[in-house]
């Protein structure tokens, strides 16, 4: 059961990313680009994603246990440090770079395979990195 | 209101946006109150990749799956989806370098930071998505100010 809903999760996930146009690099920086010809499109993709996501925190604070798993698996939300404000930076410089982040990568390799494809075999390599120079192994 | 927003932002889709945003956030709600937990897109990937803990192999899989799975059945729906890619391969590779260091040393991206976190108040995710939305305008605005159009 589990399995089937993180399926369907993703396939929602995809079915958004393309329905709302963040799956065009194009008006991703369009989005970032505030001193130039701004395009708030992906603020409206936030807000009605964080919109539903605050009704499904508000019922998961009211439930013992997720639908289909024992315990609900959360990340803590107050270490702020400097690993968390770095990544996020150099994360920040790879999504105006490419104007791409790593959905709507993902989902694009069946429509560009090589733009999309050289993206994400480089992400995987600068994770595979990250992972060999770490010392505090997750 | 509706009018004056698409005369000023004239290439903007605010209902598209939202719309897309909504099934997004419907997703993010699916993996919490199910499997209970965060539909982080690049967590996922490093798990699939073997490159961190985290959920069981299968979930992230096949999550992962589902996303071009998704955007395939509303490209057969609308007729395709634009996208204008960066044509600079070099360019793509250096920016997902950058996005694969970062999102490992920060611990999420969009979807777990931006969705996830934001909608949970998550003081760590604040801070983090306001600090990717600031280096992203930044980057943009130096790469056009450097020659753009790459």
């Amino acid at each position: 059961m589990r399995n089937l809903m993180a399926l369907l999760s993703g396939l929602l996930f995809g079915a958004g990313l393309a329905l709302s146009g963040m799956m065009n690099p194009a008006r991703v920086r369009g989005f970032l680009d505030i001193a130039g010809d701004w395009d708030p499109t992906l603020a409206f993709v936030m807000g009605g994603a964080v919109l539903v996501m605050a009704f499904a925190w508000a019922l998961q604070r009211r439930m013992h246990r997720p639908l289909a798993c024992e315990d609900f698996a959360l990340p803590g939300t107050r270490l702020i440090d400097a690993r968390l404000i770095g990544g996020a930076a150099l994360f920040g410089v790879g999504w105006g770079l490419g104007g791409l982040c790593p959905g709507p990568a993902i989902a694009s390799l069946v429509f560009h395979p090589l733009s999309a494809g050289v993206f994400v075999v480089a992400m995987l390599a600068g994770m595979l990195a990250f992972r060999l120079v770490d010392t505090r192994r997750g | 209101m509706f009018d004056w927003f698409m005369q000023t932002f004239p290439d903007s889709q605010p209902l598209h946006g939202l719309a897309g945003g909504v099934l997004i956030g419907l997703a993010g709600a699916v993996m919490l109150l199910g499997p209970g937990r965060i539909a982080g897109i690049s967590g996922m990937t490093a798990r699939v990749a073997g490159l961190s803990g985290g959920a069981p192999w299968p979930l992230a899989a096949l999550f992962l799956a589902g996303l071009p799975a998704g955007a395939l059945a509303v490209a057969a729906l609308i007729g395709g989806i634009p996208a204008q890619f960066p044509p600079s391969l070099v360019l793509l590779a250096i920016a997902g370098l950058v996005t694969g260091v970062g999102t490992r040393l920060g611990s999420g991206c969009t979807s777990g930071h931006g969705v996830c976190g934001l909608s949970r108040l998550s003081p760590r995710s604040i801070v983090a998505t306001l600090t990717f939305i600031a280096t992203g305008m930044v980057t943009v605005a130096l790469v056009n100010a450097l020659g753009g159009g790459i």
